[in-house]
């Protein structure tokens, strides 16, 4: 329980559906949050909607884990110029493993969180995770690493609900929690501090060029490590002409390349360590490439996606999430 | 102390965390409460009579803890006591403070957050003289180092601390955090050496909100919150009349009780951790048993998280502890076992058996069934 409306009502469905529930928080971050799962406030407010449904509340240390297995790997792939997504490598390391693992060793047949995202089993006779009822609440994308061991073992209560459901239930159950607005972000990045000092105390930047895609000098950046493809702000060449973006961030050779809206577009992304939920696949897909984005049609052909229509360059390190229909059937790395 | 509640029987192994208030604390308060409702720092009949009950009870302290009425502080918790003891000798000397690396958190971090100096321990769990003698100097303002210890149960050598003190840094004040050594044992000659000594209630069977800081001979100690200028100009704010009351109570019943108490417990303790060191393979004692604590039972089980430990025990109904939980409840690494040298993995599996005066054969048995089980459950081996 997260102290969010999500998981509290996730907890009361379970109740609702006789199970034995126990409502557990894991203390992950001890450094400064803006929100998430971590602040105090937020334990309290999980621990008095486990007191409203009358279930036994406990807090669970992972913090020395958190810092392994997701903050230390952040700042590493930030080091290396990859775009990471630490809420997939908490669900990976953390959430779905260390807790599973602990959970299981307690007794427990499963553990439940309040991820909008639904369990179904398929014709093929696989579990898979799909894409909540909530549209613009759907985090099935940040589920993609789960398989068939997992998978077994975890449920999803609010998958079928939108928010709005959810947030009638927990009215309507008295809990406090209910109008608590969404948490945003990565918990261990501060609104105030952001990304940008986060990494500044954990790793050296690494000065670099600005160049144009002929290998033109065109100005300079005092991070590489912090430009993203498709900026366009914030680098200090402006000037006239047609707006430059970053098409390509290279940080062993501490280089940025600019180019035109044009230079952003792909035809193709090439995919890491794609893991499959199911059985292997290749073929059509939609394929999501952010948290919040809308996903995009694709051919998998080997390790290589061919865009239906020219897309957006992805950031190197970025979750590459494979979905059929509803269904997310595999993921992996943009390289 | 085992009280038949649902199913299955509650069994309190954590009175380093908390008591139970004693029958006579209770009794007090509520005489209190119900009696007296006058400000005690009034002048009329109403007021008379609670400023009574907290002179009465602030004799009663002096001499549980070898001081002067007049020496003797109430305040609203340890933690209160021991602040009031570290930042109120900040104007002392050159304002460097000093203390053990296994402080409470009210005095360690109190001396981290004014850059004091923190010394060692040894792999017992003492303090290292030697490095104490290092940290001393004449612009050490004061000098804490607690009687015994929240974790391990283990005794502070204090007579041996305030002579090098004396010795060393000659401006400095002896505070000793006697929050865990009152149950059991006698404050009043073991800390006789100390300038400043804090208490907590309800660690000896009274009630949560109040406690005591003993600042001897007028030593120099500045207030640290500021008002009507009660308890002698150092520790403004009302009386907590009730709960001073039922300091007092708890602390008489305390003494009056303490030799055949703490023999029973400490037979109580020696089954519970010989039982298991023996029964459960991989189970490491911390500190020494000759200088802890008869109440304190303290174990680290290899290869064992203490929340999984924890969290089985109270499903058997047996509530312990590990190290000090943090503001949200979860159990944090222990800085003590740290300073003792031992590993963050072995020190990830302690688990603290604290015993009090309600403890009895039948906690110890039930203890015994159920912690083997639970750690076997954790090792896979059933």
């Amino acid at each position: 329980m997260s102290g969010g409306v999500d998981s509290a009502v996730t907890a009361a469905l379970l109740q609702d559906a006789g199970h034995e529930v126990i409502g557990v928080t894991m203390k992950l971050w001890g450094g400064p949050s803006d929100t998430g799962c971590c602040a105090v406030s937020d334990v309290l407010d999980a621990r008095r909607a486990a007191d409203k449904l009358g279930i036994d509340y406990h807090v669970f240390n992972f913090g020395d884990d958190f810092e392994r297995f997701v903050v230390e790997p952040y700042v590493e792939a930030h080091a290396a110029g990859l775009t990471p997504n630490p809420c997939i490598e908490c669900n990976r390391s953390i959430k779905f493993d260390r807790f599973l693992e602990r959970a299981e060793v307690l007794g427990f047949d499963a553990v439940a969180t309040g991820h909008h995202a639904r369990l179904v089993e398929h014709a093929d006779g696989y579990r898979y995770i799909a894409r909540g009822a909530d549209p613009k609440k759907d985090q099935s994308y940040v589920l993609h690493t789960l398989g068939q061991s997992e998978l077994a073992r975890l449920m999803f209560p609010i998958g079928d609900l939108t928010k709005d459901a959810v947030r009638a239930i927990a009215t309507d159950r008295g809990l406090r929690v209910a109008s608590k607005p969404d948490s945003q972000d990565v918990c261990f990045i501060t609104r105030d501090g952001g990304r940008n000092d986060f990494l500044g105390e954990r790793m050296t930047f690494t000065p670099g060029t600005i160049q144009t895609a002929d290998g033109e000098g065109v100005g300079s950046v005092d991070a590489v490590e912090l430009i993203t493809i498709g900026q366009r702000k914030g680098l200090g060449i402006g000037g006239g002409g047609e707006p430059k973006y970053v098409v390509d961030v290279d940080v062993s050779e501490a280089t940025v390349t600019i180019g035109s809206k044009a230079d952003l577009l792909t035809a193709h992304l090439d995919v890491d360590a794609i893991a499959w939920t199911g059985p292997v696949l290749s073929g059509e897909f939609d394929v999501q490439t952010s948290a919040h984005g809308k996903p995009a049609s694709a051919h998998l052909s080997g390790n290589r996606l061919t865009w239906t229509s020219p897309h957006r360059r992805i950031a190197a390190g970025q979750s590459i999430v494979l979905y059929r229909g509803d269904r997310v059937v595999g993921g992996g790395l943009a390289v | 102390m085992t009280t038949a509640t649902d199913a299955t029987p509650e069994v309190y192994l954590d009175w380093a965390a908390s008591t139970p208030m004693r029958p006579e604390a209770v009794e007090a308060m509520v005489a209190a409460a119900t009696g007296c409702y006058g400000n005690p720092t009034g002048s009329h009949r109403q007021a008379r009579s609670a400023r009574r009950v907290v002179d009465d009870a602030r004799e009663v302290l002096a001499d549980a803890l070898g001081a002067e009425p007049s020496e003797v502080i109430f305040c609203g918790c340890g933690t209160e006591a021991d602040n009031l003891a570290i930042f109120g000798a900040q104007h002392v000397a050159n304002g460097v403070t000093v203390c053990s690396a296994i402080e409470h958190h009210a005095v360690l971090h109190s001396v981290q957050q004014l850059g004091g100096r923190v010394v060692g321990v040894d792999q017992h769990g003492v303090i290292d003289l030697d490095a104490l003698t290092a940290a001393l100097d004449d612009e050490v303002a004061v000098v804490s180092v607690m009687l015994a210890n929240n974790e391990t149960g283990m005794i502070q050598p204090l007579d041996e601390v305030a002579a090098l003190v004396r010795a060393h840094a000659p401006n400095a004040l002896v505070h000793t955090d006697a929050v865990q050594a009152f149950a059991w044992l006698d404050v009043a000659k073991l800390a006789a050496e100390a300038d400043l000594i804090a208490i907590s209630a309800h660690k000896f069977g009274g009630p949560k909100g109040v406690g005591a800081l003993v600042v001897r001979n007028k030593a120099p100690i500045t207030p640290q919150i500021i008002g009507g200028g009660q308890e002698f100009e150092l520790r403004s704010g009302t009386h907590n009349v009730g709960g001073i009351a039922a300091m007092a109570a708890a602390a008489a019943a305390t003494v009056a009780e303490r030799p055949a108490m703490t023999a029973r417990v400490a037979a109580l303790r020696d089954r519970l951790a010989d039982t298991l060191i023996s029964t459960v393979p991989g189970t490491i004692e911390t500190g020494e048993r000759a200088r802890k604590v008869a109440g304190s039972c303290h174990l680290c089980f290899d290869g064992i998280e203490s929340e999984a430990l924890l969290f089985l025990l109270e499903r058997q109904g047996l509530c312990a502890s590990a190290a000090s939980s943090c503001a949200a409840g979860a159990q944090d690494p222990s800085h003590v076992l740290a300073a003792m040298g031992y590993s963050r993995e072995l020190a990830a599996g302690s688990l603290r058996l604290s015993l009090g005066f309600g403890s009895t054969d039948a906690d110890v048995d039930h203890a015994l069934a159920a912690i083997p089980a639970a750690v076997a459950q954790l090792r896979g081996e059933v």
